[in-house]
């Protein structure tokens, strides 16, 4: 279990005590961490079994009557399977809820490309109005669901294994100033800032660490980044999603804009999460030799 | 019906749910027109969302808008559309239109009712035949009863247009541990029944049966 799912699972529990709006609905999974709130809250903390479709739609109804309703499964069964629930039971009709997922990119590398979910946040930018959070740490995701809760809009919220080594006073739809360097600005996204940070060194850019990817914080992208400046985006799910939801600040400049994520092809390998880093280059060593040559 | 639908042949869509909606709104529900969204008020879902025209008729018949509105049916600046916009019309609880969503939201609904305490009020979520192909609606009709919502009634409209015949849906709704009733779709004091029936630890099905299968 990550620590950013075991901290998600913690904090949507006290919220449950906390906040008599606050509903819970679980598609199998993580049932230990729910078992006391389902107990103690049964019609408000409901496990409804392997049907994702209807986990979303359930919430919905809920998001109906008032409650905030935060759904929870893995990234291919809350983002992809029930797409349309999300887009027409939440963004058509105006709802508010989190959707929080396990097991992003290939976190479950050992399980093959069915629990594989890179496309995850792109799916998720196709909804209007959704919400992305992509937290880097545990307490960036307690910070992010206590942040938006309770506020009407609809929000994925995606948890992984990979943790930053440390976390930052980051608030949900802002940019956070890493560090200012001349000309060059490198977003790095979630999980990803850790090693990006290793991977640059003392190289003279600044560093921007984005963990809201909808709506994008125009206002911070457009004060650092040069009007013919380059922006090098490190992301941990399929490359050139950021690029999607960041570009129309950007539409006024002849800004070059390169990405680094997870290649758009099926893995057909097993193994660690690590392994699979190394071998797309976006381990430490990958991101620096990838990097070097796009700093150039 | 015919204002919305603009000549005297009415939509087929609408003519199998007229009947059973008419009579929810006129003897049923307990809604109130000059307050859509008060609080002790019974919930209604129309998940089957195409051919709205009959649900529009008795909205507006009863009072949740203009009946003159009726005509701008369809119209660009209208807001009452081939599928319903709960942003746009007063009474409609859930904007429906892409089948199979309808029955999963009134699990949610009912169960969020239970949750606020609100004892009385029901969900009833109206389903076609040929929706219930949609396997969404499985998941939520094996759901409901392990969730114990005495409070949810769904009503399907068997006006045998399924691809796959599966009628008498009462049979298979009763296997899955529903309380199901079967009745005639145009007869108004055996809907009136039917809908009025509240199990106490199970939800209920009534199915409506559309003789000569008017879709």
């Amino acid at each position: 279990m990550s620590a950013m799912r075991e901290r998600f699972a913690r904090t949507a529990s006290a919220l449950v005590e906390a906040d008599p709006r606050a509903a819970v609905v679980l598609s199998d999974i993580s049932l230990d961490y729910f078992e006391r709130a389902m107990q103690a809250h049964p019609d408000r903390v409901v496990n409804v079994g392997i049907m994702e479709q209807t986990a979303i739609g359930v919430a919905a109804g809920m998001a109906m009557e008032g409650f905030h309703p935060i759904v929870h499964t893995l990234a291919p069964f809350v983002a992809e399977r029930p797409f349309e629930q999300l887009k027409v039971d939440f963004g058509y009709q105006g709802l508010g809820g989190t959707f929080v997922s396990a097991g992003a990119s290939y976190d479950y590398a050992t399980s093959g490309c069915t629990h594989h979910a890179p496309g995850d946040v792109q799916a998720m930018l196709a909804i209007p109005g959704m919400r992305v959070l992509v937290p880097g740490h545990a307490d960036e995701v307690e910070r992010l669901l206590r942040g938006t809760f309770g506020d009407g809009v609809p929000t994925y919220l995606r948890t992984t294994i990979a943790e930053n080594a440390a976390s930052f006073p980051i608030e949900a739809g802002r940019l956070h100033i890493v560090r200012r360097g001349t000309h060059t600005t490198v977003v790095a996204v979630g999980p990803m800032l850790s090693r990006t940070l290793e991977a640059l060194g003392g190289a003279d850019v600044t560093v921007l660490y984005a963990t809201t990817i909808t709506p994008f914080d125009s206002e911070t992208v457009r004060s650092a980044v040069a009007d013919d400046g380059t922006v090098l985006v490190v992301e941990p799910y399929y490359a050139g999603t950021t690029a999607l939801a960041m570009r129309p600040a950007l539409e006024d400049r002849a800004v070059r804009v390169a990405s680094v994520g997870v290649p758009r092809r099926f893995l057909h390998q097993y193994g660690q999460p690590e392994e699979h880093d190394a071998a797309l280059g976006l381990d430490v060593a990958g991101l620096r030799r990838r990097l070097t040559v796009l700093l150039a | 019906m015919a204002l919305a639908i603009g000549d005297e042949k009415h939509d087929e869509s609408s003519t199998s749910t007229l009947d059973a909606i008419w009579v929810l709104y006129d003897r049923v529900l307990r809604v109130d027109p000059a307050n859509p969204y008060w609080r002790k008020r019974d919930r209604f879902i129309l998940s089957k969302g195409h051919g709205p025209a009959a649900f529009y008729a008795v909205l507006a018949d009863r009072g949740f808008f203009p009946i003159e509105e009726l005509r701008s049916f369809l119209g660009y600046d209208s807001r009452l559309g081939s599928h319903p916009d709960r942003s746009l019309v007063p009474g409609v609880e859930a904007s429906t239109g892409s089948l199979g969503h309808g029955l999963p939201m009134a699990v949610g609904v009912a169960l969020a009712l239970r949750a606020k305490g609100l004892t009385e009020q029901r969900a009833v979520v109206l389903c076609g035949d040929a929706e219930l192909n949609e396997g969404s609606n499985w998941e939520a009709i094996m759901l409901a009863p392990h969730l114990r919502l005495g409070n949810l009634t769904l009503l399907v409209i068997d006006n045998h247009s399924s691809a796959i015949p599966m009628s008498p849906w009462n049979r298979r709704l009763e296997a899955f541990g529903w309380h199901a009733e079967l009745v005639n779709g145009r007869d108004h004091d055996e809907l009136e029944r039917a809908l009025s029936l509240r199990e106490r630890a199970v939800p209920t099905a009534v199915v409506a049966d559309i003789p000569g299968g008017e879709w």
